[in-house]
């Protein structure tokens, strides 16, 4: 289970210091699909790369399955990151010059390429992008690309799949696939947490939680969450 | 997923950075090999400049000893063989020995092979008057040398008058009014004028040199000479008074005068004139390697410049990769691709750089060198010679072409790919 306890975080510029996230406690368990929803600036980003051992807390505490990600050294929280974790992003942040198959193996580059390979045409398959698996980003739609990244964030079999705005540049049924797809990961034990200004696509989650102004405000369970799941 | 797999899409990608990069390093690499192929090729030709210019110069000193030694013969003789009995009073007195030997004591010296003179001249020479022209002269029989076959062979330095043939001295020429290959007679006895010497400012100018045989028939003195004139060995080794010893243990009735300053004078002119020809050589082996020291100090000169241009040069076009993968980096950071990971992504990068831009570097300098040296051949000067691609070729040169520039391409990409390795994800995915 994903577990932030009392997060805080505080950018300090030259000028003056932006108080990202005040006092932010969230659960995301497994099996379970949260989303965050808020507006731009709101400190949605920042609490998804303090999740996800990326951005260490001014306070408070990160665990996941009762690990702390910033009690290990930076090499240690680079492989826990490889083996806990997979990041979806808005931008997609492909490789431009690796084909869908090389893009969906990058994570390999880090935990080693045994059995990557069977793994990664897996993934693509089930994703749809059999006959894509040859080409550069630079050659697929934008929803192609969205799922070689999910395929991407899935390949080390992580317990938690963080998505920063998955759907903001997806039309309407590709935002679908790749919410669907999400959904499915949650499914299958895994845990969510979704960050988004878009209210149709938090309600793909179990669960959602408004934040503003860098504190989360309220915690509601999703009415669409069952349909989710059955997809 | 491998570094060398995402390396090699990468620079398939980015093929102008990658390309600058490898040419920079071309360029330096082919540069120095170029001009150090040169100047190699420089140096074997100039050591074939220097190795003929040696032989030539040992040829001519070599003639330089030969004409001393003949030069120095007219100083006088190394030693002088006379009778035991003959007073050397009378003998510097008159100039001429009156006690006589048996001519058979040259042979008989060369006999006893051990004697270290290599010029033996039997003489016998009398002062006398010459009637048929009423002029005193000296009349001089000689055979020439005496060969000494236990010795090695040198050039005779006084020739054999021929039978029947007279050699004059300028003066004795002059007052006869004598010419070549007039007929003249002397004590009864005709003699063909084979040769006349150029005026010697000696008494050599007032000699008549005839055939020993013929002189003792004329003076009457058959088998009978009065000195034997003796020239030393040319060797330094030589030491005069071991001759000395050496001659009267042989010779048991006869007496050697050693001319000593003549023949210290010969051997501080051969040696000089050996010492000269040593000296050249020297001297123009020290000027090549002057040169060689100063060629040396301008290609480091000229070298470091380009080597260091080309580091700074990969270098900035390493940072430049970096930037513009900088969102890259941050994705595979963000997905636990660690940072020394990262940093072996763009040294493995730099290494390729090196590598290809060496091989392809030596391969253009070598060529050009080899061109280069092909333009300088078919000249007739000294060493005007192609030293040719084989001799050109250095493997130290190759070996080191291949490990340092492709060490020195990854050097100047540490500090790119360790700032790359350093970069905060989180910062780069905020942004953007």
């Amino acid at each position: 289970m994903l577990h932030l306890e009392n997060v805080t975080k505080v950018y300090r510029g030259p000028a003056k210091e932006v108080r990202a996230l005040e006092d932010c406690s969230l659960d995301a368990g497994d099996g379970e699909f949260v989303a965050v929803q808020g507006p731009s600036g709101c400190g949605k980003t920042t609490l998804l790369l303090v999740a996800g051992g990326l951005l260490r807390p001014g306070g408070g505490r990160v665990t996941l399955d009762g690990s702390d990600p910033y009690a290990l050294s930076p090499e240690d929280r680079a492989r826990w990151r490889c083996e806990c974790v997979g990041f979806v992003f808005q931008q997609f942040h492909l490789v431009p010059y690796l084909t869908v198959l090389d893009n969906v193996l990058v994570p390999s580059l880090a935990k080693g390429s045994a059995g990557a390979g069977e793994r990664a045409r897996h993934l693509i398959d089930h994703f749809g992008l059999t006959d894509r698996t040859d080409h550069v980003p630079a050659e697929l739609s934008t929803g192609e690309r969205q799922r070689v990244a999910l395929a991407r964030a899935l390949l080390n079999r992580p317990k938690v799949i963080l998505a920063d705005e998955p759907t903001g540049n997806l039309d309407g049924a590709s935002a679908e696939r790749v919410l669907g797809y999400l959904g499915e990961f949650a499914a299958a034990g895994g845990a969510v947490l979704l960050v988004t200004h878009d209210p149709r696509a938090a309600g793909y989650a179990h669960r959602t939680v408004r934040m503003v102004g860098g504190r989360l405000t309220r915690d509601q369970e999703a009415p669409e969450a069952a349909a989710v799941e059955g997809t | 997923m491998t570094v060398w797999r995402l390396v090699a899409k990468e620079i398939g990608y980015r093929r102008l950075n990658f390309a600058l990069g490898a040419f920079a390093v071309l360029v330096a690499v082919g540069g120095v090999v170029a001009v150090r192929t040169v100047l190699s090729g420089y140096d074997v030709r100039a050591e074939g400049i220097g190795e003929d210019l040696k032989a030539r110069t040992q040829d001519i000193g070599a003639s330089l000893k030969d004409d001393a030694r003949r030069l120095m013969l007219e100083l006088g003789y190394n030693v002088l063989i006379l009778h035991k009995d003959q007073g050397l009073g009378e003998f510097y007195a008159q100039g001429r020995a009156s006690k006589l030997m048996p001519d058979t004591y040259a042979e008989k010296l060369v006999a006893s092979k051990t004697l270290m003179v290599r010029h033996l001249l039997p003489s016998l020479q009398e002062r006398v008057v010459w009637p048929e022209q009423d002029e005193p002269i000296i009349l001089i029989g000689t055979r020439g040398e005496v060969p000494q076959t236990h010795l090695n062979p040198k050039k005779p330095m006084i020739a054999a008058v021929p039978k029947g043939t007279m050699v004059l001295g300028s003066v004795l020429a002059q007052k006869a009014n004598l010419e070549v290959g007039k007929q003249v007679k002397l004590l009864g006895k005709t003699f063909t004028i084979g040769k006349i010497h150029e005026p010697r400012g000696n008494e050599d100018d007032a000699t008549a040199w005839i055939d020993l045989a013929e002189a003792q028939e004329l003076l009457g003195k058959p088998g009978r000479i009065n000195a034997i004139l003796a020239l030393g060995c040319l060797c330094v080794t030589e030491v005069p008074g071991g001759v000395s010893e050496q001659i009267t243990s042989v010779l048991k009735d006869t007496q050697v005068v050693e001319l000593k300053r003549e023949a210290a004078i010969r051997r501080a002119t051969r040696t000089a004139a050996g010492n000269r020809a040593d000296q050249f050589v020297g001297l123009e082996k020290a000027g090549r390697e002057s040169l060689g020291a100063e060629r040396d100090a301008l290609e480091k000169w000229v070298i470091l410049p380009v080597v260091l241009g080309c580091v700074v040069w990969v270098g900035l076009l390493a940072l430049g990769n970096v930037r513009r993968r900088r969102t890259e980096i941050g994705i595979l950071r963000a997905m636990g691709v660690r940072a020394g990971r990262i940093v072996s992504i763009f040294l493995v990068r730099a290494l390729l750089v090196g590598l290809i831009g060496a091989v392809v570097g030596y391969a253009v300098g070598f060529a050009v060198a080899v061109a280069w040296d092909a333009r300088e051949a078919g000249g007739e000067a000294l060493g005007a010679k192609a030293v040719g691609a084989a001799a050109l070729f250095a493997p130290l040169v190759l070996l080191a072409a291949l490990v340092l520039a492709p060490l020195l391409s990854a050097l100047a990409s540490l500090v790119p790919a360790m700032m790359a390795a350093q970069q905060d994800p989180a910062t780069v995915l905020r942004e953007e």
